[in-house]
């Protein structure tokens, strides 16, 4: 009876790709959300502009100003009056004021010998949002001190991602959405587009195994995530310049069974929801916010309070994210992730176990 | 072969406290077109869902084409057509992919599928038709289709859930000169309706309420034997002591 598999694969192909439209915006929107937070969206500080307050021009602060003006984090918006700073802050006119102090030259030739500890430069942030503030800050520091004194007490250095490219933080999280939203969405409204329609009662009056019925669905989807899969690595690479040290093979071999987790996801769906609407509620409910909030994808897992922290556990996306990202950007083998990969492994095969034994018992 | 295609003897399937089929008994002939009457809810579906294989009785036994309901379901499903009453081929799929679906589901060469495909389309006069999507033909022609789909693979018995609800009645007699075809060439042909004049065109009719086959005979000696015009007043004369509601 393998002919009868395999008509079922072929005729799920046809299904597939005679909706083109589906078809359309599974291939596009990995690669919109690539690019959207690969350059659009990022967490980096770019573009701040900052404006100075001096009582009188010195040397000093020429060249500290100089530094600032030449960065290109910063733009350099001029030198305005005491009066201004509120004003200026208030229109957005600027995000952050430096003033220095009045003697500064000398102050801060005090400062380096440790004579005078007092405060010379006073930065006044618009921390309306707490992420731009809070790298504004730390990056003027860097900038304006940028000699002697600070960086002689620390040296720092960025690892597996020196520039701090929010993009590189970004593509694991963005795989970890899309197979979900290709594989579980699209396998269970199809696997339910049956039930509603009507075809899935004719399907079970007919010799095929129920259990065939189900894999021949996944086998489709499952050669497009591949697609997708090879489309976000080649981006991810050559467009977003992801190093990938640690073998992309590695990172291909856990998405592959990302994807497996994936269809057994939806086919989980497909057994709960009993129309198309609610497998598309569910997916996007209950699968797509964990991925959102509790994977590490847009806020570290670290961050969480305690109980979120706990329930992240069971986000299989929180293992797959952190995984592609120690591949990915750290450079690290898949062997030092193995405890991710039994992790995904062990609730792929519980997923799978469930959800054929609930599809089976609502055969009866 | 014997003559007798389905049978069955004191078939009763319970849902907990609820007996949703009550110890049925009958016999189909081969060849036979065996009207399935019963309000909703008389358990009809129930009955028919055990001879196709789908469920397992509580008691007694049944046959169909040879093969026991109870121990042999997955020969009983590759020697049975089924045609429901919803709709049931791939509207986004072509008359002629539908057709090598089917054909492959049951099992039919690549050279039989073609000899099938053609025959059939032939006798539907739908040749024209193969490479059109289903989901562009009226209602009426995808209802026939779904019929040939449905033997596509020469069952013995072929089961009919309500297959003409919501069809004109013109496309219904044509409908039922498929039927008449098809059980002429020797295929059984198990069919529920709603439709009182459809009973009518059956060679034997059974009825069942609350879970019990009430009448079982053909159509004349029905009518006879109730002392009505019609099988409509039959069918209404015995579904008014029915217990269960709708």
């Amino acid at each position: 009876m393998r002919g009868n598999f395999l008509s079922f694969v072929k005729k799920e192909s046809l299904h597939i790709l005679r909706d083109k439209r589906t078809m359309l915006v599974v291939m596009l929107i990995p690669v919109v959300l690539m690019i959207l937070f690969g350059f659009a969206i990022s967490t980096e500080v770019n573009n701040i502009n900052v404006a100075v307050v001096v009582s009188e021009r010195t040397d000093g602060i020429s060249d500290a100003v100089e530094r600032l003006a030449q960065n290109d984090y910063f733009t350099f918006k001029g030198y305005i009056s005491e009066d201004d700073i509120d004003p200026w802050l208030r229109s957005g006119k600027v995000g952050a004021v430096v003033v220095f102090a009045s003697d500064f030259d000398r102050r801060k030739e005090q400062a380096a010998q440790g004579i005078d500890t007092k405060p010379i430069i006073q930065l006044i942030v618009d921390a309306s949002n707490v992420n731009t503030a809070g790298s504004a800050t730390a990056y003027l520091q860097s900038v304006l001190l940028g000699s002697a004194s600070q960086q002689a007490m620390f040296e720092t250095r960025m690892l597996f991602n020196p520039q701090m490219k929010s993009a590189y933080n970004f593509v694991p999280g963005i795989m970890g959405l899309i197979f979900i939203l290709v594989c579980a969405m699209m396998t269970s409204v199809s696997i339910v587009r049956e039930k509603e329609v009507g075809t899935m009662e004719v399907l079970l009056v007919s010799p095929v195994r129920p259990v065939k019925i189900i894999f021949a669905k996944m086998i489709p989807y499952f050669a497009i995530s591949c697609i997708v899969l090879v489309t976000i690595l080649l981006l991810a690479r050559y467009l977003l310049g992801v190093p990938m040290t640690g073998g992309v093979w590695g990172i291909f071999s856990l998405s592959l069974l990302y994807l497996m987790l994936s269809l057994a996801l939806g086919l989980l769906v497909s057994t709960i929801a009993t129309t198309q609407m609610a497998a598309l509620l569910i997916s996007a409910m209950v699968m797509m916010m964990p991925i959102l909030m509790l994977s590490g994808m847009l806020f570290p897992i670290e961050n969480l309070p305690k109980f979120f922290r706990v329930v992240s556990n069971i986000v299989p996306a929180r293992w797959y994210i952190d995984a592609v990202r120690k591949m990915m950007i750290q450079g690290l083998p898949i062997v030092a992730v193995w405890r991710n990969c039994v992790i995904l492994l062990a609730m792929t095969v519980a997923i799978l176990g469930v959800s054929l034994k609930k599809f089976n018992d609502k055969l009866e | 072969m014997s003559d007798i295609v389905i049978s069955v003897r004191d078939l009763t399937k319970r849902f907990g406290d609820f007996t949703a089929v009550d110890r049925i008994s009958f016999d189909v002939h081969r060849g036979e077109i065996f009207g399935f009457l019963g309000a909703n809810g008389a358990g009809k579906t129930t009955a028919m869902r055990m001879l196709c294989g789908l469920s397992y009785p509580t008691s007694g036994s049944g046959s169909v084409a040879g093969y026991d309901v109870r121990t042999e379901g997955e020969k009983i499903k590759r020697h049975i057509g089924y045609m429901s009453q919803r709709f049931s081929l791939y509207n986004d799929l072509t008359v002629g992919e539908n057709m090598r679906l089917f054909a492959g589901i049951y099992g039919l060469g690549a050279k039989q599928t073609e000899e099938r495909t053609v025959e059939l389309l032939d006798r539907l006069n739908f040749s024209s038709e193969r490479n059109t999507l289903v989901g562009s033909l009226p209602l009426g022609w995808k209802q026939k289709l779904s019929f040939a789909i449905a033997t596509i693979h020469r069952p013995e018995v072929v089961f009919l859930d309500e297959p003409t609800g919501g069809v004109d009645p013109v496309t219904r007699r044509q409908f039922w000169e498929l039927i008449y075809e098809a059980a002429e060439a020797g295929t059984t042909i198990f069919v529920t309706t709603h439709y009182m004049d459809e009973a009518e065109y059956c060679s034997r009719v059974s009825i069942m309420v609350d879970g019990e086959v009430r009448a079982l005979d053909t159509p004349a000696r029905l009518k006879q034997q109730f002392s009505a015009e019609s099988m409509d007043e039959v069918f209404s004369t015995l579904a008014r002591g029915a217990q269960r509601g709708e």
